[in-house]
């Protein structure tokens, strides 16, 4: 008999019920609330006069909506200007009053996007099922939680019943083998995967990352691979448990201390797939074939390396295919076969859950420090992940570095990741961002979104247009310095 | 939860790849703190010439005549044609809360994005997949052939073309289930309270640092 997956473990650690019918009762160690998604699980709970099962699970913070603004920001959900957002972040804070859940409120300094706060609280553990309602969850399985996004109705049945009805996945593992070039990071890489398997490749499957690449990144870039599994159809991402996991939970405030960490350690180091575990399907990628990445279409599939080109519709063999590709560039305003370096810019985006994590603000402050946001960009902005990001960055300069460079430097949240707050683009503009989504419209009505990693985006913010990261003198002078 | 037996309804057709739930309801939207209301706004970009606005008054605004929702032939659509990969990226719910609020019952896809799948469900819309080639059958059908109808019956797990043609689909007994009798399934999931209580004791002793509150 063949060992288990990683995910195989998680799942049935927290087995309640295998029905008949194929669905089972999983239960749910951990729910990160935002205030988009569950005003109206909490009004459902409400109209069937529930409580929520057991508090203690729950963890809110407003991230989707608060302006990151200083000037909005210093008044609290009162200096909040646009009055359908304050109702909305308003009613999270009712919401989690009335029920006595955890909230990091607006100007709390642990205040952030959700996927940044939790693990960074050591709210997200290894061993745990988390759920909340975004998409984006997947990050968590960077800490082998077997985490993943949920609707609104699932929001409302967790808090109901500390339980989700699920059926099994299936498992995929990808390899990354090999070491990453100078300049290539964790989101090249994703972005590789994806372009490689497909938005949807990873639909009906557990995906668990693999490989000595892999392993050598920090948990940072874990989380930033692991973000993005939904964007190759996956809701679950996954990473073994190693050294690098256990150091990084070590004294954070809802880690275990003392007696139970170290029974807790014992328990994670058993928190990965066996070797004679046996996947449904096994994709491998060469580090050394990764390049830093550049998304060029409507869709995080439609992406290429830095030296490469925009495709040819006409050149695609499948219809569907062909159209898409057509449309894209269209919207995208781009022409086939344009080298990505002469694609120009408008404004550049650095945050989200994605990118918004203190390693992402230096690998940005590096490329930025000592230069100038060229002239012809509009908006050039740095969005901390959560107010702790934001106070360790200020605590090593990285604030003044991005300011000098001409950058802005705003409050936490997730801003114009998804444009629902003031921080937006203007119809055509195009954004070198390091965001997960492309799609039309994501970062505002008619906005050209170009994913990339922390320091493309800076190095294009500088030069104006997509440059190749690795080809800056002064990010070779850093390096060389470190090694 | 609204019941679904058995629907003959008109057919739109949308043919694209990749629909993600960004496109079915754009962000500006998911401010609302309610359910319903959203059908005005279903596929906002694609739908108006204008940005759209929450709250705003959306029978003046101007209307994009080429796509496919706003031809004449398709209004009361009740089941939606739509290519691989349908409802992928976010996990909003106010995807399915906008096709139901629009009127749609039914979604046929080649393939559909997981948390869509399970949002819709929940939302009484069932969502049907068929191979691409009988997909690809039903576009050519829909399109050449005004006031396009068609039969689709969950508990046989059948539809059917006007021509006689009949397409088998799979859907998992227990969402089937739910959506023939139209059940809530938190209230499903308690008549199980105890045996949750039992495992969550025992999960509790066996690792009880995933109790633990922040310091």
């Amino acid at each position: 008999m063949s060992g288990q997956t990683l995910y195989d473990k998680l799942w049935n650690q927290h087995l309640v019920k295998q029905r008949d019918d194929g669905t089972a009762l999983i239960y749910i160690d951990r729910q990160l609330l935002h205030e988009v998604t569950s005003p109206q699980a909490f009004e459902g709970l409400r109209l069937a006069g529930r409580k929520p099962w057991r508090l203690d699970a729950n963890l809110a913070t407003p991230d989707h909506n608060v302006p990151t603004t200083l000037k909005e920001r210093a008044a609290g959900n009162s200096g909040i200007e646009d009055p359908v957002s304050l109702i909305q972040v308003q009613t999270l804070d009712d919401n989690c009053l009335e029920y006595g859940i955890e909230e990091f409120k607006i100007n709390d300094p642990r205040q952030g996007i959700v996927h940044v706060v939790g693990p960074e609280q050591g709210a997200t553990l290894p061993g745990m099922t988390v759920v909340c309602g975004d998409s984006h969850t997947a990050t968590h399985g960077a800490f082998a939680a077997l985490a993943h996004g949920i609707g609104t109705s699932e929001v409302e049945h967790v808090l109901a019943t500390q339980c989700l009805l699920a059926q099994k996945m299936k498992n995929m593992q990808v390899r990354v083998e090999g070491e990453l070039g100078l300049g290539v990071t964790a989101k090249d890489v994703v972005l590789a995967i994806i372009g490689e398997i497909g938005t949807a490749g990873g639909t009906g499957y557990a995906i668990e990352f693999a490989g000595s690449a892999i392993a050598s990144l920090s948990m940072e870039g874990r989380m930033t691979v692991c973000n993005m599994a939904i964007e190759a159809g996956a809701r679950v991402g996954l990473i073994g448990v190693d050294d690098t996991t256990i150091e990084y939970l070590a004294e954070r405030p809802f880690a275990p201390t003392a007696e139970q960490w170290d029974a807790a350690v014992a328990d994670w180091r058993a928190l990965v797939s066996d070797s004679d575990a046996a996947f449904d399907k096994v994709v491998t990628l060469k580090a050394e074939e990764i390049e830093p990445q550049v998304s060029w279409g409507t869709s995080p599939e439609m992406v290429t390396g830095i030296s490469g080109q925009v495709p040819d519709p006409l050149a695609a063999v499948d219809e569907t295919v062909k159209r898409s590709h057509t449309r894209a560039l269209e919207y995208m305003g781009l022409q086939a076969n344009q080298k990505i370096t002469d694609i120009k810019l408008d404004k550049v985006f650095i945050g989200s859950c994605t990118n918004s994590r203190i390693e992402d603000l230096r690998e940005a402050a590096k490329v930025a420090k000592g230069n100038k946001v060229a002239d012809s960009i509009k908006l050039a902005m740095v969005v901390p992940g959560s107010g702790l990001v934001k106070r360790q960055a200020e605590a090593e300069g990285l604030d003044r570095i991005f300011i000098e460079a001409g950058f802005e430097w705003r409050e936490p949240g997730c801003s114009m990741c998804l444009a629902m707050n003031a921080d937006k683009l203007g119809a055509g503009e195009h954004c070198a961002s390091t965001s997960n989504r492309n799609f039309e419209g994501r970062q505002g009505y008619g906005g050209r979104t170009h994913l990339v990693s922390p320091a493309m985006a800076a190095a294009a913010a500088i030069a104006g247009h997509f440059v190749d990261v690795r080809t800056l003198p002064a990010n070779d002078a850093t390096h060389a310095q470190e090694a | 939860m609204n019941k679904f037996e058995r629907l003959e309804g008109l057919v739109a057709p949308l043919d694209r790849a990749n629909v993600d739930t960004d496109l079915i309801i754009p962000k500006q939207f998911l401010k609302s703190i309610k359910r319903t209301g959203f059908g005005v706004n279903l596929f906002d970009e694609l739908r108006y010439l204008d940005e759209g606005q929450p709250g705003q008054d959306c029978s003046k605004r101007p209307l994009n005549d080429g796509f496919v929702l706003n031809q004449p032939r398709y209004q009361g659509a009740q089941v939606l044609l739509a290519r691989r990969n349908f409802g992928c990226g976010s996990s909003r719910e106010h995807a399915p809360w906008a096709l139901d609020d629009f009127g749609f019952r039914v979604v046929i896809a080649p393939s559909f994005a997981d948390i869509f799948y399970n949002n819709a469900f929940k939302n009484g819309i069932l969502l049907i997949t068929l191979a691409e080639e009988q997909v690809d059958q039903l576009f050519q059908e829909v399109e050449s052939s005004e006031g396009y109808r068609l039969d689709v019956d969950l508990e046989n797990q059948r539809v059917t073309t006007p021509g006689g043609d009949v397409f088998t689909f799979e859907v998992d007994a227990f969402r089937k289930h739910c959506l023939l009798e139209g059940l809530d399934d938190i209230g499903i999931t308690l008549q199980d309270e105890d045996a949750i209580r039992d495992f969550e004791a025992k999960h509790r002793q066996a690792r009880p640092w995933l109790f633990r509150q922040s310091a």
